[in-house]
């Protein structure tokens, strides 16, 4: 039988811009605060999965955290980097062959959008050269046509970020932690239509840390656990839309989200109607839209009811994004799905201060995509 | 194509003809998948195809910030521009710049030809590219 496996502590560096520390250094801030959190030294830790997009090699932080031999495995999945650390490390605590190790996850990016090369990605030149290879480009052409399809306004998207921006005044790890007003998102610049400066995360700088254990481990240390249900992870259907992609199949398919989700509900032995709180990916305002019925929480085109209604605001009867999301905490790759679970961590625990959800919170669910097509899911239940 | 036009950008992106341009793309002979940009003309997986010209604008956006180079190539002084995904008839939807078109007459649905597109490179030579313009033939 395999093992049950649980979150036993948690630690995050605050998002944002911090000049005076390097991501790994970020990154080792927050393996020190999950250790305290916990009651744990470094020496107990058995084995580490951790990784950064562009901020260096994870299993350098051993230099700092101490020199106990154990293996440190490096992970470059992209936008689901540290999800693929946390699959890893959940993988190998099921299989039985280690019973306490590391999750880590950090960044640092210099400001602006990223600058992809082609060749990176499989793709000729003048794809770059001729000015149509932009990841705004292709989260505004997503939307752009779901608004479409499904009736929806650039009100809806206003509100996904007023919220957003609303939640990262409450949450002590976030970038951005001033209130914006709608009107504002609305009438900001325009950087790729229907999306204003607003509705865009930033990339950034964070890194967090999650401590995973076997339910027997930690019933021994006598740790409160959190249950981690699923972590899944999967790439791209056929028929699904992409960044980076010169042309579409006509026949359309589901999503990397829709096929990850599914399996995460599988392995969960649950379903959306039982989820008590969900942070969805929100690159982009119209992200967490699509985002929330591709992970099943509604239909498409109930988004614009739900948000009037407020149901997905932290008081609301399925909280979303309770920390800001992207919007409010930026995106430091390697960092940003870690930084959903942490939350969900936190809120389960009822550690989550200014921004805690209210009532018993049982399920928590996140949810992070990228390019060139991934997603990671991942279900904790306290 | 007369002997006057710039240089293509690519090659094997674009097919010259009487009748304008049309796009390269390739059938996988084991799926009749089509896919594009086309493979090599050498790949025995895959038989080159003309792309059909005409469809319907399937999404699009505008692009209001000069793309940062690399990889963009384009002059250094910016105008934004429209970018969108046309469902070429019966074949696939392909992503291109929209010209001949104002921002605010996009719509979703709107019938579109292929097009020439002289591409001015940063250093100020020109290539030939292609983009998608309204086809005033067959009406919105």
């Amino acid at each position: 039988m395999s093992e049950e496996v649980v979150i036993v502590g948690a630690g995050i560096h605050p998002f944002g811009r911090t000049p005076g520390l390097s991501g790994l250094q970020q990154g080792v801030f927050a393996v020190r605060q999950a250790l305290e959190r916990a009651g744990l030294a470094w020496r107990d830790i058995q084995f580490a999965f951790g990784g950064s997009d562009a901020a260096g090699n994870a299993d350098t932080m051993v230099s700092e955290l101490g020199l106990t031999g154990i293996p440190f495995i490096n992970v470059s999945n992209g936008c689901a980097t540290g999800g693929s650390a946390m699959f890893g490390a959940y993988s190998t605590i099921k299989s039985g062959e280690f019973d306490l190790g590391l999750a880590v996850g950090f960044d640092k990016h210099p400001r602006g959008s990223f600058s992809p090369l082609p060749a990176d990605w499989g793709l000729p030149d003048w794809y770059g050269e001729t000015g149509l290879m932009l990841t705004t480009q292709f989260f505004a052409m997503k939307i752009q046509r779901y608004m479409s399809l499904y009736g929806i306004t650039a009100h809806t998207l206003g509100a996904i970020a007023e919220k957003a921006f609303a939640n990262g005044v409450l949450a002590d790890h976030a970038w951005r932690r001033e209130a914006v007003d709608i009107d504002t998102i609305l009438h900001s610049q325009m950087v790729s239509d229907p999306l204003t400066k607003f509705m865009f995360c930033s990339p950034g700088e964070g890194a967090v840390a999650l401590l995973l254990a076997s339910g027997r481990k930690a019933r021994e240390l006598g740790l409160p656990t959190v249950r981690l249900r699923a972590a899944a992870v999967r790439t791209r259907p056929a028929g699904s839309f992409e960044v980076f992609s010169p042309a579409l199949d006509l026949e359309r398919g589901g999503s990397p989200t829709s096929v990850a989700s599914q399996a995460a509900y599988d392995m969960a032995g649950v379903g959306p109607e039982d989820i008590d709180i969900a942070q969805l990916q929100d690159t982009e305002a119209g992200a967490e839209i699509m985002h929330m019925a591709e992970n099943g929480f509604c239909a498409d085109g109930e988004q614009p009811a739900w948000i009037a209604e407020g149901r997905t605001r932290i008081d609301g009867s399925l909280p979303v994004n309770t920390d800001g999301g992207c919007l409010a905490c930026g995106e430091p790759i390697g960092a940003s799905g870690l930084r959903q679970v942490y939350e969900n961590y936190m809120q389960l625990i009822g550690q989550a201060g200014a921004r805690q959800a209210p009532g018993k919170l049982r399920l928590g669910y996140s949810h992070v995509y990228g390019a060139p097509g991934v997603s990671a899911v991942a279900i904790v239940e306290r | 194509m007369p002997d006057t036009l710039p240089v293509p950008i690519a090659d094997g992106l674009i097919c010259p003809d009487a009748d304008g341009i049309a796009l390269f793309a390739s059938r996988e002979r084991a799926t009749n998948r089509l896919c594009f940009p086309a493979r090599p003309e050498d790949d025995p997986r895959y038989d080159r195809v003309v792309l059909p010209r005409t469809g319907r604008l399937w999404s699009w956006t505008v692009q209001r910030f000069r793309p940062k180079s690399p990889p963009y190539a384009g002059p250094e002084a910016f105008e934004p521009y429209a970018v969108g995904y046309v469902e070429l008839d019966g074949a696939l939807i392909v992503e291109g710049r929209l010209v001949d078109v104002a921002f605010d007459d996009l719509a979703i649905g709107m019938a579109m030809r292929i097009v020439l597109l002289p591409f001015e490179m940063t250093d100020g030579t020109l290539r030939t590219s292609f983009g998608f313009a309204p086809d005033k033939g067959l009406g919105a």
